[in-house]
């Protein structure tokens, strides 16, 4: 029998996704679907749901505190970040949406559960076995360079205080031998396979800014996903209007040329790009496209599936295409997509309309496992 | 249900024959050790496993299971207020950990049994929990899942707006209603509407001339009518009730109202005493533990614990703090008997400092205070000025040029009125049905008096949608947005503001 907490676990995770109770989705905070924080870290907001109540606006800014300080003086934190919260006795409803902070292996992993995406099964003999120490714990034993001072400290402490040679008046700890605590390591073993993606933007005129945030955030999800699979991923990223060129990551997602539209010249580059640097038989190739389906011509298209089908294709793991929705575009180039690869499952191809199907899109892009 | 391990038996009954020694008086307590999903799953419930399904409760699981799994916050232990009272220890945790938590649970139970603001609740809520979820599963058999999941929702929108003095207004005001209905129907004997005091009886033809009385006395008549005619004759706090009574609504939603709105009166209490309760387990567990159950190599790992309980972020109050703290004060005032007529008036620095009447009537003081307050009686009697400076407190203040929160000063009626303000009728705003037959269009007419904080706006507006799907007729609010009294109204279709002379008071 499945427990109680896990029905109203997956219907809540049901209206989260938007499968049920259409009409509560407004009341869903999600915030941006991830913000960096510190080194190799992220904050992704837990989705909420806020029931609307009467409840008192925002007490603008004030509240009372507790410690040290002069008048002017910050209240912890720094920036808005400190959102001190005015300690209310209830709950505070309301609000942002609640954070955690996770490391990018952790978000892959949790990502991978979520979307149950399967690990993907690396191509090409060319892998090497790498192994990685990571510190995981304390132990008796260990060099001195290794001692864990806090916790060495703890153990005379306590040791002491049992003993009862602790002097409050003169609290001097002197640790022995069997205080002392070191930190002990796992070695973990890691196959390393080399992969590489390219990353294709459409960034003509139809592309707005919204567009580009939406690529943005599936290129990350799906960088951070690939990373966790691979050791050494490498990222390559063209932009294209009319013309095609390889640019740095940065310039990737600013830039707004404007302009026509040949998806052929992007994935004529592609196809260079993969011949001068990464050899198909050891790498292993992905490559995403980006854009708004609105190609300059009927012709420009047929070549580009020509392009796909004999260079891309051949060579990648995966060819993804997504399509964002814009005002302006006519959409037609996923049609004339799904067409001519009906079969194919190497190439994938996804309708993203707004930020909240990027999660499904994603998934569409990586369940194959390839 | 699981035996507790022969260990935890053992340090149950040696922690119980301390709080006996210290006098608290609790229900029995039945511990159960659970691992830390079940204990997310039993949080997430409000305590009661046995809760009817609703999604906000795999909410509450998810957050609380995401913030356990990434080491943010963890849950030690859990008690709810019943008799025999039920506690859960977390697996796994440590026996110093353990023995803290039992402590710290006979606080709360002895709390829950002995506190004023407790008395009315049902100590046998858990079948009353489990009763109400097997009504709400055959609705859901009967009416659809969505059905009943989306009134539910309609309600809890609501289910803020209660009158907490009601549980102890209940019995004397139907004792009051009795003797007072008889009167109704005698003759008003009050003085005559209208009459001016005169003694020269001469003079009476000229200051009092009967026809003027005669037209007073038919327009009070008239008011009378009204006022009688008028519903609620008052206006009223408990909206879920007033809903529950006169919402058109079908038997089943009436008793799903219901059922939100008697699980929200259970914890009330809860949310009025956070301060007082969690003070008073703190400031037992604290005392239980330092003065009787820790041993010599447990001291490190307990002080490591308990210090965790009272940590202080920046800008916030912790309750587990403010309260331990306060107790102590108090503790401490009577014991030496700071308090009174004559300490209050000593000016003499020195004095004051060495004060000390050795009256040792602390404790018994403690025991009286838990009885009888609640978190906003708690703070208005012992936030004295002389807490307020030891335990450094300040108002704080966005700078609006920075975006930063700022130390705004010490000054104590200032911060006293701040915390004051937050715990009043803990932190949600006061709202009345004004009236049931607004515009005689029988149109529901609320009304939120403004106490210095405007409403939430966005949400203001979707809850009046949702009071209307109740009430099934045009919703308005009268409230003061930017010091300019309005009113919003609902109709149904669309939402309108309008001007309103006057602010709404009661």
């Amino acid at each position: 029998m499945i427990s109680r907490i896990e029905q109203d676990h997956s219907r809540f995770r049901e209206i989260i996704r938007g499968k049920i109770r259409q009409n509560l989705r407004k009341y869903i905070s999600r915030g941006d679907m991830v913000a960096p924080k510190g080194q190799g870290t992220v904050a992704i907001p837990m989705p909420q749901i806020n029931i609307p109540r009467f409840v008192h606006g925002d007490n603008s800014g004030q509240g009372v505190g507790q410690g040290d300080g002069e008048p002017g003086d910050p209240v912890g934190g720094s920036g808005k970040d400190g959102q001190g919260g005015a300690g209310k006795a209830g709950e505070q409803e309301g609000g942002k949406a609640l954070e955690v902070e996770v490391t990018l292996e952790e978000l892959a992993q949790i990502m991978g559960e979520e979307l149950g995406l399967p690990n993907i099964q690396p191509k090409g003999t060319h892998s090497l076995e790498t192994r990685k120490d990571r510190y995981v714990g304390l132990r008796n034993t260990g060099p001195e360079s290794l001692r864990n001072f806090k916790a060495t400290y703890k153990r005379a402490l306590r040791r002491q205080v049992a003993m009862g040679s602790y002097d409050p008046a003169r609290p001097v700890i002197v640790p022995i031998r069997e205080d002392r605590r070191y930190r002990s390591w796992r070695t973990d073993p890691r196959p390393q396979t080399n992969a590489v993606i390219i990353y294709m933007m459409d960034v003509s005129g139809s592309m707005g800014d919204e567009q580009k945030e939406i690529v943005r955030i599936e290129s990350f999800w799906i960088d951070t996903w690939l990373r966790s699979q691979y050791k050494g991923l490498e990222s390559r990223y063209i932009i294209h209007d009319a013309t095609a060129r390889v640019v740095e990551r940065d310039v990737f997602f600013r830039t707004r040329e404007s302009g026509g539209t040949m998806i052929s010249s992007a994935y004529k580059l592609c196809a260079e790009l993969i011949d001068a640097e990464f050899n198909p038989e050891q790498w292993n190739i992905y490559a995403f496209h980006f854009s708004d389906g609105d190609n300059w011509s009927v012709d420009d298209t047929a070549t580009c599936i020509q392009l796909v089908k004999h260079q891309l294709l051949p060579r990648c793991n995966q060819f993804g295409y997504g399509q964002v929705e814009s005002p302006y575009g006519s959409g037609q180039f996923i049609k004339d997509l799904r067409s001519a690869f009906a079969k194919n499952i190497a190439l994938v191809t996804s309708e993203i309309k707004s930020k909240d199907d990027i999660m499904d899109s994603i998934r569409e892009f990586l369940k194959g496992g390839r | 249900m699981t035996q507790l391990p022969p260990a935890l038996r053992e340090l149950q009954d040696e922690i119980k024959s301390y709080a006996d020694e210290f006098g608290l008086d609790t229900f029995p307590v039945v511990f159960e050790t659970v691992d830390y999903r079940h204990m997310c799953e039993i949080a997430a419930y409000g305590g009661f496993p046995v809760r009817y399904p609703h999604w906000r409760f795999g909410m509450e699981y998810d957050h609380m299971l995401k913030s356990h799994t990434y080491g943010l916050s963890k849950i030690y232990e859990l008690v709810i207020n019943t008799n025999p009272c039920y506690a859960y220890l977390l697996e796994g945790n440590s026996f110093v950990d353990q023995k803290l938590v039992m402590a710290h649970v006979y606080g709360h139970c002895d709390f829950f049994k002995n506190n004023y603001f407790f008395s009315h609740t049902d100590r046998r809520m858990i079948d009353g929990m489990a009763n109400n979820a097997a009504r709400v599963r055959r609705y859901m058999d009967r009416q659809g899942v969505s059905n009943v999941e989306t009134f539910v929702d309609t309600c809890l929108s609501v289910d803020n707006l209660i009158d907490p003095w009601l549980p102890f207004r209940r019995k004397e005001s139907r004792r009051a209603a009795e003797p007072a209905a008889a009167e109704a129907e005698a003759e008003p004997s009050g003085p005559e509407p209208g009459r001016l005091h005169n003694t020269r009886s001469y003079l009476e033809g000229y200051i009092n001339p009967p026809e003027l009385l005669a037209a007073q006395k038919a327009k009070k008549k008239q008011a009378d009518e009204a006022q009688k005619r008028k519903n609620p004759p008052h206006p009223e706090r408990d909206v879920l009730g007033f809903l529950m009574q006169y919402a058109p609504l079908e038997a089943w939603e009436a008793d799903v109202l219901g059922i939100i709105r008697e699980e929200a009166y259970y914890f009330l209490p809860q949310m009025q005493t956070k301060i007082m309760n969690e003070g008073w387990a703190t400031y037992w567990h604290s005392r239980i533990m330092t003065t009787r159950a820790l041993r010599d190599d447990e001291l490190i790992d307990y002080a490591d614990a308990a210090s965790g309980v009272t940590a202080m972020g920046p800008g916030q109050l912790n309750p587990y703090k403010l309260g331990v703290e306060l107790y102590r004060h108090i503790e401490d005032r009577w014991n030496t008997g700071r308090f009174g007529k004559e300490y209050d008036e000593c000016t003499s620095l020195s004095q004051r400092a060495a004060w000390d009447k050795k009256l040792g009537l602390g404790r018994q003081k403690l025991y009286e205070v838990r009885r009888m307050h609640n978190d906003v009686t708690f703070l208005d009697e012992f936030f004295t000025e002389d807490f307020c400076r030891e335990q450094k407190f300040f108002t704080y203040k966005e700078n609006r040029r920075t975006g930063r929160l700022e130390i705004e000063g010490r000054e104590f009626s200032k911060i006293k009125q701040q915390i004051l303000q937050q715990l009043s009728n803990f932190g949600q705003p006061f709202i009345y049905v004004v009236d049931a037959n607004y515009l005689n269009r029988s149109e529901l007419l609320l009304g939120h008096r403004h106490e210095g904080v405007d409403l939430k706006m966005d949400y203001a507006r979707d809850t009046l949608r949702n009071v209307e799907r109740i009430w099934r007729r045009p919703v308005s609010i009268l409230t003061v947005l930017d010091d300019k009294p309005k009113r919003i109204r609902f109709d149904g279709a669309e939402i309108s503001m309008s001007d309103e002379p006057a602010a709404f008071r009661v």
